[in-house]
């Protein structure tokens, strides 16, 4: 049962992180290339722009919602367990939703580099 | 080249990660009004900042696979620092993510989706010849309009 609890967890993590990580990319997408608009604005500008986006506000909350999850895994499951579980799986899952819901080109280059460093991070965190 | 030194500005910014969520953790048992949590967060903003800035120029699948070198520092600076042990499949590890890496790396770091708009452009480079490609484009018509006008007088003389 409590491998049920963890492993919901975990997946909870892994779906929060790549909902906030998919905002996120479209929130800096909107705002557009940081250095070019710095210079031509200011900083002010950039932080204006950017806190002002709300697939930022809610990209943000989903890394809230992601972290809270990750204390609630830790609490059911071991470190060694969650930490490479809820890190590999959330580069797979970030290199799908990144294909269907911002429309990035993810060839064979990406997949392999994303699978690659999916195991390499469980290797690792284990 | 840009993308270059965006990569080492991630690494670098990976590093300073690396070192607060060690830090981070020591703080969290030892103490909350610890210094090192102040130097932790300072450190986690600096990530990210430049996390936020790569994406803006960078897609999401290449982004993502570079700032997990931040592993890898994280267990040399563990190995050679910190004199933990490394074993060997963490070693493997370390390849693997190394591996991927240079794989995306190689690759283009944005999809283009509407090439000629600046905003949207990979790199400063980019965005420099967008905005010329414009500038030449937006003069294009008066050059045009100049030759057309230009070029019955010529004919008339």
């Amino acid at each position: 049962m409590r491998a049920v609890y963890t492993w919901s967890a975990i997946l909870a993590i892994v779906f929060a992180s790549v909902v906030g990580d998919v905002l996120l990319a479209r929130a800096m997408k909107q705002v557009g290339d940081v250095g070019a608009l710095w210079r031509r604005a200011g900083l002010g500008m950039v932080i204006g722009r950017t806190l002002g986006n709300p697939n930022f506000l809610f990209g943000v909350t989903a890394m809230a919602v992601a972290f809270f999850s990750l204390l609630f895994a830790l609490s059911w499951g071991d470190v060694s367990l969650v930490a490479p579980a809820a890190a590999s799986l959330t580069f797979i899952g970030n290199a799908v939703a990144a294909k269907i819901f911002l429309h990035e080109r993810v060839d064979r280059r990406r997949w392999i580099a994303a699978s690659l460093v999916a195991a390499g991070v469980a290797l690792l965190a284990g | 080249m840009f993308a270059a030194t965006g990569d080492s500005m991630l690494s670098h910014g990976m590093k300073q990660t690396g070192s607060i969520s060690l830090n981070h953790l020591q703080g969290i048992i030892l103490a909350v009004l610890n210094p090192w949590v102040a130097v932790g967060i300072l450190f986690l903003l600096a990530f990210f900042g430049t996390y936020m800035t790569a994406l803006s120029w960078a897609d999401l699948t290449y982004v993502l696979p570079a700032t997990s070198l931040g592993y890898v520092l994280l267990a040399l600076v563990a190995r050679f620092v910190l004199h933990e042990h490394v074993s060997p499949l963490r070693w493997l590890g370390i390849a693997l993510i190394t591996g991927g890496v240079g794989f995306i790396a190689g690759g283009p770091e944005i999809t283009e989706h509407h090439p000629a708009h600046p905003t949207t452009a990979p790199n400063a480079e980019a965005a420099a010849a967008a905005v010329e490609a414009c500038a030449v484009a937006a003069q294009a018509p008066l050059l045009t309009k100049d030759a057309r006008n230009g070029a019955p007088s010529e004919v008339e003389l």
